[in-house]
Parts: C-alpha cells; sequence; structure tokens
C-alpha cells in the first residue's frame, strides 16, 4: 500500500475506531499520573502567595481549565470546518465529540473564576469583557450542542453544527485578548507566549502539569465519545456489525 | 473550482468578513465595553452624569481615612485623583497601593459615592518571602537615590 494511503486510511472509521480504543488507555493514564503530580504540587509544593495567601490555589483548576476550554474550542472548530469543505466524516464526528468536554471547561472556568472572584475581587461576577466573553464561549458550545441534537438527519446536523462553531470562532481570540484590548476586573495573563511568566517557578509548574492533566483528559474522552457517536452512526454498516463487542 | 474548492473559499472569506465586521462593531463600542473609567476620564467630564458607573485605578498610598462606617480613599491613575466615599464592607484585598473598581455617582462637590468596591489585583504570584525582598530592594533603592 502506498504511504499515502496509509495516512488516510485512519480517517475511515472502520480502522480509527480500534485504533482510538487502543490510545484511550494511555492519554487516560497519561492524565491521572499527570493530574496526581499536579495536584500534589499544586498543594504541598507550591507555595502560598503573598498577595492572595492560600485562596489563589484555585488558579491550578481555573487557568487549566480556561485554557482548554478555549483550545477546545478551535479545535472543534477545525475538525467542523474540514468536514463541512471536505465532506469527511469523521471530522463532523470529532467536532460533535469535542464539544461537551469543551463546555465542561468552559463551565469549569466560569464556576471556579466565580468562587475565586468572591473572596478576592468582592464579587462572584461581574460583566467584564474577559468573563462576558467566556461566558458567551459556553453559549457558543450549548448552542452546538443543542443544534446538532435538534436536527434529526446527521448530514444537515453537521451542515449547521459547522457553521455556529466557525462563526463562534473570532470569540476565541476576543476572550484571550479581553484584558489587553479593555480594562477589566480580571487581571492580565500571567503566563504568556511573549512574556516571562510573573509567577514564581513553583505555582508555574503545578500550574502546567494540570493543564497537561486536562489535556490528556480531553483527548482521552474525546475519543471515547467519538467511538460511541461512529458506533451509533454506522450501527447499520458491516464493520459495525463484525466487531466482536457487537457480535457477542 | 472543484466544489470542496469553492466551500473552502466560501469559509475563508466568510471568516475573514465577519472578522472585519466583529472589528468593527468592537470598535464601537470601545467605550462600553470597559469595565471602568479612569481618574483621568473622570476629572476631564466624560463620564455620564447623574448616572451609576464604574471607576478603576490604584488606591493612593495614604489616602485611606476611616470614619465611622464610611471610608474615604483616593484612586489615582498616577495622574489624576477622584475622591471616593463608601460605607460597607471593603473586600479582602482590598489595600493602599492597591487596584480598586468603584460603582457608584458623581456627587455634585465631585467626590464619587461608591455603592460597591471591587479589589482588582494584578497578574504576580509569588510567595511572601520573594514579596518582601522585592520590598526591601525597593526601599534601599529608594533611600540610595536620596
Amino acid at each position: 500500500m502506498n504511504p499515502k494511503l496509509i495516512t488516510w486510511k485512519y480517517a475511515s472509521p472502520p480502522y480509527f475506531y480500534p485504533l482510538a480504543g487502543k490510545m484511550i488507555p494511555w492519554f487516560a493514564l497519561l492524565a491521572v499520573l499527570l493530574g496526581i503530580a499536579g495536584l500534589w504540587v499544586s498543594f504541598f509544593v507550591a507555595p502560598t502567595d503573598a498577595q492572595q495567601g492560600e485562596g489563589y490555589r484555585i488558579i491550578f483548576v481555573h487557568v487549566g481549565a480556561s485554557w482548554m476550554s478555549m483550545f477546545l474550542y478551535l479545535v472543534m472548530a477545525f475538525w467542523a470546518g474540514i468536514g463541512l469543505s471536505f465532506n469527511t466524516k469523521l471530522s463532523s464526528m470529532m467536532a460533535s465529540a469535542v464539544a461537551p468536554t469543551g463546555a465542561m471547561f468552559a463551565f469549569l472556568s466560569l464556576w471556579t473564576g466565580a468562587l475565586w472572584g468572591k473572596p478576592m475581587w468582592g464579587t462572584w461576577w461581574v460583566w467584564d469583557a474577559r468573563l462576558t466573553s467566556e461566558l458567551i464561549l459556553l453559549f457558543l458550545y450549548l448552542g452546538f450542542i443543542a443544534l446538532q441534537a435538534a436536527i434529526d438527519e446527521p448530514r444537515r446536523a453537521d451542515k449547521a453544527g459547522a457553521i455556529i462553531a466557525l462563526v463562534g470562532v473570532v470569540n476565541v481570540p476576543i476572550i484571550y485578548f479581553s484584558v489587553k484590548w479593555w480594562n477589566t476586573l480580571h487581571q492580565g495573563a500571567s503566563v504568556s507566549l511573549t512574556q516571562a511568566p510573573s509567577m514564581a517557578k513553583t505555582m508555574l509548574l503545578g500550574m502546567l502539569l494540570m493543564a497537561l492533566s486536562f489535556w490528556m483528559y480531553s483527548i482521552a474522552m474525546v475519543l471515547t465519545r467519538v467511538r460511541a457517536i461512529m458506533l451509533e452512526r454506522e450501527r447499520h454498516s458491516d464493520w459495525v456489525a463484525n466487531l466482536k463487542e457487537v457480535r457477542s | 473550482m472543484k466544489p470542496r474548492h469553492k466551500r473552502i473559499a466560501l469559509i475563508v472569506g466568510g471568516l475573514a468578513s465577519l472578522s472585519v465586521a466583529t472589528y468593527f462593531v468592537l470598535h464601537a463600542l470601545n467605550s462600553n465595553i470597559a469595565l471602568f473609567y479612569t481618574p483621568t476620564q473622570v476629572v476631564a467630564g466624560d463620564v455620564p452624569k447623574g448616572r451609576v458607573f464604574r471607576i478603576g485605578g490604584l488606591v493612593e498610598k495614604g489616602s485611606l481615612k476611616r470614619n465611622a462606617m464610611t471610608v474615604h480613599f483616593v484612586v489615582t491613575d498616577t495622574a489624576k485623583e477622584v475622591e471616593v466615599a463608601y460605607t460597607g464592607i471593603l473586600p479582602d484585598l482590598f489595600a493602599e497601593g492597591r487596584g480598586v473598581v468603584a460603582q457608584g455617582k458623581l456627587a455634585p462637590n465631585g467626590e464619587f459615592i461608591a455603592s460597591e468596591v471591587l479589589a482588582k489585583h494584578d497578574a504576580n504570584y509569588m510567595p511572601p518571602e520573594a514579596k518582601s525582598a522585592i520590598d526591601q530592594a525597593q526601599e534601599a533603592a529608594k533611600t540610595l537615590k536620596q
């Protein structure tokens, strides 16, 4: 078989299904190990913050969750866009599989942010640009999920969802740069690509370990979900009927 | 053009025009998206009159005065200052020299009567030892200059 065909082979559900099945335990294991290491660093290694005391430790969940909520949206929009342009089945399934995990992280980001905001800022919520645009992100995820669920025919659901996903992409840079473009209650970024991080090394380590753990968790979850979607959508096909777990 | 090239062009074109439209909308709404006005804007009179709005800046060092349940302090953006009066509970992070966002109305005498005061903290996280080391170094630099 020529090399090009081998790469594209895994874009088809009968081949991707078993591959994803083999990958899931590894990513799940990485998520757990990184999560344990991250929580240990977060609670026992990272020092108390000079300004916020112990309360700042919610950062270890909050920042990772916020990063993943934005990153997963880009991933979802990417697969939805590929599915829309090339009419590839698996890409659209990937987009649908990413959405719930992304929505979960957006919710977690808002929730931990509220819990952090009350003791530090003095309020659970304020309509500043950062918080509002993150809330819009959650609504975009929920809108995508609801729209797909409302349309019975999968192909049409994919198309409609892809348009929401692509239109919503403009929101991601708005969230990211909101604290630079406008004055907000939310502070600026502690970690960015252009500047040295403005936090102690062990704090940063804890945050990055937690973010990596979330990342691995997301991959494991999305692969698990995409396997379920493949089975559901292709339930009438031979490859599903011939699966060991389906026959028995 | 193949149909899929057409679709890609459509998506890319759509996203590009959407970005431009969003840019103009955000640009037009700029002052509405900002959470607070700066003391400079307040002094210049660029704030809604007779309406509730927010001001933000740093609590000027040495300006905090407590008078029974009411606190008085000065919010500065290092260029201009606004006096603020607030009756109520201040957030834990509220302190002189730190960031603050206050919501309220401008009184006729130019004082800002706040109904809500929020603390705005920076994006620096460090252990207390590092913080005191930095403070000491800054003090030392100050005394050297004098």
